[in-house]
């Protein structure tokens, strides 16, 4: 809901360590469920922002993350049924987030 | 010629900078801040007016309000006669860490024990953008169902205290408590969870005793040892 505000991040960051760099001409980002953000709707943002920046025309690459859960009971890493985090293999209640926060800048590719 | 640059950079790494420096402005000062998250309706308005009429003979307590827009729930704080500012995030859905900032600059904090802040009332995206401050409390309310934990699973995540408003009417609703409770306790073992109603102030004791002690613990530890949250 907020990907206006985080692709103007995304942006600053990308142009702060394009230095010396006449174009960016792609983007790496690790972006995991959880985090409720959209891939399509940081591209939307994204062609409208770097309109007349160096990082116009670029390609947004997104990784999608899964989100993992892990049974504090048993140990056994599962992905949420999306109605309960119960753990499928002993019925544990109790459950540690592995994967699924991730929102980070991995790389840039710049010329 | 193409090169790449590495980065891994959190995105929302400018941020938690700012965060930081609240909560170190709040800790110089001696200030607990309390974050209240909820969707829109399910009572963080009438929580603050309950809580601060309660125990602002025993702190000295101000209020911050995140809204789109308007300044009523400002206002209404405001009127208990404690400070309170009003930030309109103009259309933004959350609350970040420079509003906070420009919040905190408008409070004199060498006079204030405890801060509440109102986020803007959102089940998902105020548990992105961390501000600085000690405790996050997520509020469910009855109406709302038993499901959200599981549908917003990072908002209760963050949180340090799960109250659940409206249990007046508990009666009217098919709320399974059994099922929202594992769900909040799957994510936060031992997390504190306060059934209360603002409107008939049943349960309201226990969650003033919790921020009685949440002020109490802060004192002793003079700020540190916290999560940023």
């Amino acid at each position: 809901m907020h990907e206006l505000a985080v692709t103007q991040r995304i942006l600053e960051i990308a142009l702060r360590h394009a230095d010396g760099a006449s174009r960016i001409t792609k983007l790496n980002l690790i972006v995991g469920d959880l985090t409720g953000i959209l891939s399509e709707s940081v591209q939307f943002y994204w062609d409208i922002i770097t309109r007349e920046t160096r990082a116009e025309g670029s390609t947004l690459c997104v990784s999608r993350v899964p989100t993992r859960l892990r049974c504090g009971d048993c140990g056994h890493e599962f992905a949420p049924d999306g109605r309960t985090f119960d753990c499928p293999n002993c019925g544990g209640r109790r459950v540690i987030i592995m994967t699924g926060r991730e929102f980070r800048l991995e790389s840039i590719e710049v010329q | 010629m193409v090169r790449t640059v590495s980065l891994g950079e959190q995105i929302l790494g400018a941020n938690d900078e700012i965060a930081l420096a609240n909560r170190t402005a709040l800790n110089r000062a001696g200030v607990l801040a309390i974050n209240l998250m909820a969707s829109p309706g399910a009572g963080k308005t009438s929580l603050i007016l309950s809580t601060v009429a309660a125990l602002r003979a025993e702190y000295r307590i101000a209020g911050v309000d995140g809204d789109l827009a308007t300044s009523i729930d400002a206002d209404r704080v405001a009127a208990m006669g404690v400070p309170a500012v009003q930030i309109n995030t103009g259309g933004a859905c959350h609350l970040d860490a420079a509003m906070m900032r420009c919040a905190l600059e408008q409070l004199d904090l060498a006079v204030l024990d405890l801060l509440i802040v109102e986020n803007v009332g959102n089940l998902v995206c105020p548990s992105g953008f961390r501000l600085g401050v000690h405790r996050n409390v997520l509020i469910a309310s009855v109406p709302e169902g038993a499901d959200k934990p599981y549908k917003y699973p990072v908002m209760y995540l963050g949180a340090d205290a799960v109250v659940l408003n409206k249990v007046d009417v508990l009666d009217a609703f098919d709320f399974d408590m059994a099922y929202f409770r594992h769900g909040v306790e799957a994510l936060n073992p031992g997390l504190a969870f306060f059934p209360v109603s603002c409107k008939t102030g049943v349960g309201m004791e226990a969650w003033r005793d919790w921020v009685r002690q949440q002020v109490t613990a802060f004192r002793q530890a003079e700020g540190a040892g916290y999560e940023l949250r």
